[in-house]
């Protein structure tokens, strides 16, 4: 299996430990993905915020690199995957955005690259099966709360990840991995995203409701698919404990993390040195299958 | 929420530019507040997503710049994705987040168009985002200078952080997008 893999900016500075962990989950499982040479940003939330054209340029741009391939598009990052998802649809859907891109990139693109999330890859590529029969360790019932976010799964229809109310993907993985997922009502709610730096107030404030429920749940530890999530969800707990007076420590790690456990994978090489809120005691539970 | 109409003649037409912006059909909202129920902000916030289009609506004028939800919107999409009538209230808010930096009518917490600036200048010269570079700019201009300084050394020693940008990208495609005199009027019904 071959894909054209963007990485986002993400994956050089605050997500590196996802980086590592989809590059080495993909090596044990044959994935090869072919880093999208000179890669650019996807203008993320400050694009679209600022300007139009720009927002659907910025990924487009790559979307041709990625088409020059001829490979299909892998993404990590959910706010990467979700502009290249809005790129793709406006562009298809509407001839005068599509002229207008052309005019900026001075290169036409046709809204074609197949645009997947690595989740997607593992699920609804592999599929759960031939996933099962490569692990090597079990998560040995560890109690894992999934946690999608709003960029992966909404809206739907641009999208196309999952139900955008309860999506089961990751549950899915969770479960082969031999862990327990928790059923809990918190999987697509915001965590505040794109204001980690500018209202730091509010992600504490829905960071602090997301760790709440997953606690309340009986949640031993958190897995996400998206590297603000992440970041939010891990290194706020210091400062939701300031403020909240809330002590989670509760291990926020990407599902990538905990699949290369369960494929054997020394945990340094997944970056799990990297978490805030030490995985610890999850890589301690995780035993040979 | 008690909207306020003013009678003084409003310059321009907010809602003909929010349309064309947005390609929402503002009218066809029905005012059933679902958005404003799952709004993410919703405890946060005195101004809700049904509140905004009822504005609109009204055509209350450059008094919507003043709704806190405008800055403090965190694009979740919940509001667009249960919305019956298909409204895509994001586009709306961004559309007013557009006209708002234009207008310089935007005063509010954080600042979020600083945020925004500092970010895609470090895309423009780097073709990729310098995190150091852009909380660099972004905490000058906001006098945030020490907020989360207990965390750098925590995410240097990590890794969590790069001390240099990346040179890898090919700035192609970028060059030619921010080359572009930026053109904020194009429409999606055009």
């Amino acid at each position: 299996m071959k894909y054209a893999y963007y990485p986002g900016c993400s994956a050089e500075s605050t997500a590196r430990d996802q980086y590592m962990s989809v590059n080495e989950v993909a090596k044990a499982l044959n994935i090869e993905l072919i880093e999208i040479k000179g890669w650019t940003c996807c203008g993320s939330t400050p694009a679209h915020q600022t300007n139009k054209n720009m927002s659907i340029a910025l990924p487009a741009a790559n979307l041709l690199m990625a088409k020059k391939t001829g490979l299909d598009m892998v993404v990590f990052c959910a706010a990467c995957y979700n502009r290249m998802k809005v790129a793709n649809h406006e562009i298809q859907n509407n001839p005068a955005i599509r002229k207008e891109i052309a005019d900026t990139l001075g290169e036409d693109y046709d809204g074609s690259v197949k645009v997947l999330h690595f989740v997607e890859v593992l699920v609804k590529e592999i599929g759960i099966k031939k996933l099962k029969s490569a692990f090597t360790h079990t998560l040995d019932g560890l109690k894992v709360a999934s946690y999608y976010g709003c960029l992966l799964v909404r809206p739907k229809g641009v999208t196309q990840f999952d139900d955008p109310e309860n999506p089961t993907l990751m549950d899915k993985l969770i479960t082969i991995m031999g862990g327990e997922m928790i059923d809990w009502p918190h999987k697509v709610e915001c965590c505040g995203g794109g204001f980690a730096l500018t209202r730091t107030d509010i992600v504490v404030d829905l960071s602090n409701s997301i760790l709440g429920m997953a606690e309340a749940s009986g949640a031993q530890c958190m897995a996400v698919a998206c590297p603000m999530c992440q970041i939010n969800l891990d290194m706020r707990q210091s400062d939701i404990h300031k403020a909240k007076g809330k002590d989670y420590n509760l291990p926020v790690v990407y599902i990538t993390q905990l699949l290369g456990l369960c494929l054997g994978i020394e945990p340094k090489k997944l970056g799990m040195d990297k978490c805030v809120v030490s995985p610890k005691p999850i890589i301690e539970l995780v035993k040979m299958a | 929420m008690a909207i306020v109409i003013s009678k003084e003649k409003q310059a321009g037409n907010l809602l003909t530019d929010v349309q064309k912006l947005s390609g929402v059909d503002i009218s066809s909202c029905l005012q059933c507040k679902k958005c404003s129920n799952g709004c993410a902000v919703s405890g946060m916030t005195t101004t809700h997503p049904s509140d905004i289009i009822r504005m609109l609506q009204l055509n209350v004028g450059d008094k919507i710049f003043d709704s806190d939800l405008v800055w403090m919107c965190a694009s979740c999409e919940t509001c667009y994705e249960r919305c019956p009538m298909k409204i895509n209230m994001a586009e709306v808010l961004d559309a007013l987040r557009v006209i708002s930096v234009q207008k310089n009518a935007s005063k509010q917490k954080g600042n979020v168009p600083l945020f925004n600036r500092s970010f895609l200048r470090t895309v423009k010269m780097f073709g990729r985002t310098y995190d150091i570079g852009m909380i660099a700019a972004y905490k000058l201009g906001s006098a945030s200078l020490l907020q989360d300084t207990d965390k750098f050394p925590m995410m240097l020693a990590k890794g969590k952080i790069a001390l240099t940008p990346s040179f890898h990208a090919d700035k192609k495609y970028t060059n030619r997008i921010f080359g572009r005199k930026p053109d904020n009027t194009q429409s999606k019904n055009s």
